[in-house]
């Protein structure tokens, strides 16, 4: 398939056109959509079929909680966390990644199993790592931690990255 | 005929003598392989190290046939009442060897995952340092517990070596996956007789 | 002949009081108190914690011929591993058995969650190496490799010539080390031990050959933001071409071992097929995407390093099947070593790190002499560089498929978030498929050839 059977150039533009609310950016040479919390599986559906997107390759997330600086981007509104997918289209050889804000408050968005049933355990692990639910999911349970788990450990706020370093037979401060 | 080591012939030799050359030329471990250790002892015992030497070549599946367990690897949380449950399977007279410093200490991995220290959970005889420890590093601690076991007392072990970290495993553990709590003690010297 | 449940208990216990009419309490406390010295004196004797034996207690069995179970599809869950010796590590599979049949099968993962996406916002980018590396630990210098690139993005640094083809062969050294290792273990797994030592054989002349130019069998640490960590040493070139040729001398023999070898045909062709469709659903790539038909692999469709200036093919098959992971692990080896062929022919000279002050620490002999050089190089190693706030998605072929390393920055000298996608994570979900409908004897040949690792997996 050639490119002109596209509708659009890129599928960057595509989805700039076709969903309100998505800002195209690009990131060290990488194409990527902020789109939408409600949109996004929507738009990963309308990717697979009609741009040919083939693949998600990974699901994940970011909490940006205690950031230092972080770059502000015309149209998008900064929430705590983000939940990243990366997709990639075999036949035309592109990339692209897609970001959405989640807020704190309700951090949940649609599932993608619907159109990849392979983002079943990437989801999983975000949900047991940052407790971000994914409506819809068939099986959305903890993949890492144990069951009894209490807490959502790659949370900011959460789990000590360090714990204090224990001797087995020391005697304590003296 | 290998006996040399007993340093008697049959007639005035010592039983202890004959039962600690035999526990120390016949150690079976279990095959316990949990991280990037399990490689290194994967390769000690191939071709090159060949564990078969030390009478140890024989990975055994099951822990039962086991008496030799080398935590080889960091231990998760989730993992630890696995590890428990497979060190309790194991028949006495049984060892453990840590290996490498996620197993003995948590090494780089100070961090909610990670058990720091499996002598949290097992009595540990012998440590083993390095990330990983090489198949020679992994064979100088296997003739370390095999001097231990020769020199050793073969009936009250536990409490002659103070083997094991006298450590809680209910303080370690999520509470919920925590099998019964176990309280491996080693001051009270009453309860570790061993059956013969 | 069939008895009831009441007489099953009195056979099994043997314990005829019970099955009077119950009032001889008398008895029972007389035996119980006959019993408890000799409960004391058992649980003194094995005194090991929990091995303590429990009060005697009823056995009861529902006896019959259970004429209810025969046939009628009533299904059995059982349990593999995670200490189970052919699961690569502490896997756990579910699976619902019917009879022979897996009807159902789930992976349990998590027993070697490590922490080190946590870990790694703890460390600095120059530490970051060392906490990669132990994630996908048979092929450790693809984990460094592609966190040095996300982070190099993210600096927008380009490493020198030397540099890149330095990384190439390493990586490709390593491709070796890690098939060959699926050699042993996938021959172990199938009952051909035999192939374990010879599989180990090969796989330690190449670690020795890391070992000369990375000081380290395992877990390198030798591919760093920037560069490498040292030059490539002395009489690296007959190393290397040496251990090219033991390999090829070694995949020949597996390959009359075990290519045309009827009994290791009728165990692995056909079993565990999965199609392009599935593998595209459910996020498969390398070795198993590649067995199905459709050759796919970064270093030629999306090249990184220098992989458009060498010669070596994709190796692809099309059947899907664990014969076909196999093969493809065969050969792939020996494509790497035409790889590392032309990278010794085509080591270019100079430095083998960026010269930036920023990123890179002083040589070692300016640090004995100056002082700024040596609080330069302190302060690199403690407090790390800065790195520029952004995103970005670095991704390479690894032995085992795309692996992918989603770095955030907010400006500081440790990653606001730093993920890795290990191939492993995803190429696991292809065991559920592959192993529905097929006997329980080919989940381990299932398991074996999709090649997890679990420290990838659960990292």
């Amino acid at each position: 398939m050639t490119e002109a059977a596209y509708a659009y150039t890129t599928p960057t533009d595509a989805l700039v056109a076709k969903f309100a609310g998505s800002v195209a950016i690009e990131s060290h040479g990488q194409s990527v959509v902020h789109v939408d919390k409600s949109s996004l599986a929507d738009v990963v559906e309308y990717l697979r079929v009609s741009e040919e997107f083939t693949m998600c390759l990974d699901v994940t997330a970011v909490d940006h909680l205690q950031d230092v600086e972080r770059p502000q981007i015309d149209g998008i509104k900064r929430e705590r966390f983000e939940v990243v997918v990366n997709l990639i289209s075999h036949p035309r050889n592109i990339r692209i990644r897609l970001i959405t804000q989640v807020p704190e408050s309700d951090p949940s968005v649609p599932t993608l199993t619907s159109s990849f049933s392979g983002t079943s355990f990437p989801e999983r692990e975000v949900y047991d790592m940052f407790g971000i639910t994914f409506e819809g999911h068939p099986d959305l349970t903890r993949i890492l931690m144990p069951d009894e788990w209490v807490g959502h450990p790659l949370r900011k706020d959460d789990a000590p990255a360090r714990v204090p370093v224990t001797f087995k037979g020391d005697p304590g401060p003296r | 005929m290998g006996m040399e080591q007993v340093g008697h012939n049959f007639m005035t030799g010592q039983l202890e003598d004959v039962v600690q050359w035999a526990r120390r030329r016949s150690m079976w471990p279990a095959a316990f392989g949990l991280a990037c250790c399990a490689i290194e002892m994967m390769a000690a015992g191939g071709a090159h190290y060949d564990l078969g030497r030390y009478g140890m070549e024989v990975f055994r599946a099951s822990p039962r046939q086991a008496d030799l367990m080398i935590v080889a690897g960091r231990v998760s949380q989730k993992m630890a009442p696995v590890l428990r449950q497979v060190y309790d399977q194991m028949v006495e007279p049984k060892w453990v060897i840590s290996m490498g410093v996620c197993a003995s200490s948590g090494g780089m991995f100070n961090n909610y995952a990670i058990v720091q220290g499996v002598d949290q959970i097992v009595p540990v005889d012998v440590y083993i340092p390095g990330c990983p420890p090489g198949p020679e590093t992994l064979m100088h601690g296997i003739l370390n517990l095999h001097e231990m076991v020769r020199t050793g007392e073969i009936m009250k072990r536990r409490s002659a070596n103070n083997g094991g970290a006298g450590i809680e495993i209910a303080n370690v553990l999520p509470t919920d996956s925590a099998p019964t709590p176990v309280t491996i003690s080693v001051a009270d010297n009453s309860s570790s007789k061993l059956a013969v | 002949m069939s008895l009831t449940e009441e007489e099953l208990t009195m056979q099994i216990t043997g314990d005829s009081s019970r099955t009077d009419s119950g009032d001889d309490v008398a008895e029972d406390v007389a035996e119980q108190s006959v019993l408890a010295p000799e409960l004391k004196r058992l649980s003194r004797q094995t005194g090991e914690g929990s091995q303590e034996l429990r009060p005697l207690q009823e056995i009861v069995i529902a006896g019959g011929p259970w004429p209810e179970l025969e046939g009628d599809g009533q299904t059995m869950i059982i349990n593999m591993g995670p200490q189970h010796p052919s699961t690569h590590g502490v896997l756990r599979m579910m699976m619902e058995l019917d009879g022979e049949t897996v009807v159902r099968a789930k992976p349990v993962i998590g027993y070697l969650h490590t922490g080190m996406e946590k870990t790694g916002e703890e460390l600095t980018y120059v530490q970051g190496a060392t906490n990669v590396t132990r994630m996908d630990y048979v092929s450790p210098l693809s984990n460094e490799l592609v966190f040095a690139t996300a982070v190099e993005q993210l600096l927008d640094v380009e490493v020198p010539e030397r540099a890149i083809w330095m990384r190439m062969m390493l990586v490709e050294l390593n491709r070796i080390s890690s098939h060959l290792l699926f050699q042993a273990t996938n021959g172990m797994d199938m009952g051909a031990v035999n192939m374990m030592l010879y599989g180990w054989r090969e796989r330690e002349e190449v670690l020795r050959v890391l070992e000369i130019i990375t000081g380290l069998r395992m877990n390198h640490n030798f591919i760093r933001p920037g560069g490498l960590a040292a030059d490539l040493p002395d009489g690296w070139q007959e190393a290397v071409l040496g251990v090219c040729k033991q390999v090829e001398a070694g995949i020949a023999d597996y390959d009359k071992l075990l290519t045309e070898n009827p009994i290791w045909q009728s165990r692995t062709v056909g079993v565990g097929v999965i199609t392009t469709e599935q593998c595209m659903a459910l996020s498969i790539t390398g070795p198993v995407l590649r067995s199905t038909g459709f050759p796919w692999d970064l270093r030629k469709t999306q090249p990184y390093l220098a992989y458009d200036q060498v010669d070596f093919d994709v190796i692809y098959t099309d059947n899907g099947d664990c014969y076909d992971r196999y093969r493809i692990r065969l050969f792939e080896v020996l494509e790497s070593v035409k790889i590392v062929r032309q990278c010794v022919a085509k080591m270019p000279g100079g430095d083998y790190r960026v010269q930036d002050k920023k990123i890179t620490p002083p040589p070692r002999a300016r640090i004995d002499e100056s002082m700024e050089a040596l609080i330069h190089h302190f302060k690199l190693f403690t407090e790390g560089f800065r790195v520029p706030p952004g995103e970005t998605y670095a991704r390479i072929e690894s032995p085992r498929g795309e692996i992918g390393c989603y770095l955030v920055s907010d400006g500081t000298g440790k990653p606001v978030r730093m993920h890795v996608r290990g191939p492993s994570f995803y190429n696991l979900q292809a065991i559920s498929p592959m192993m529905e409908g097929r006997m329980v004897a080919d989940a381990v040949a299932i398991i074996s050839t999709c090649d997890p690792i679990m420290g990838e997996v659960d990292r």
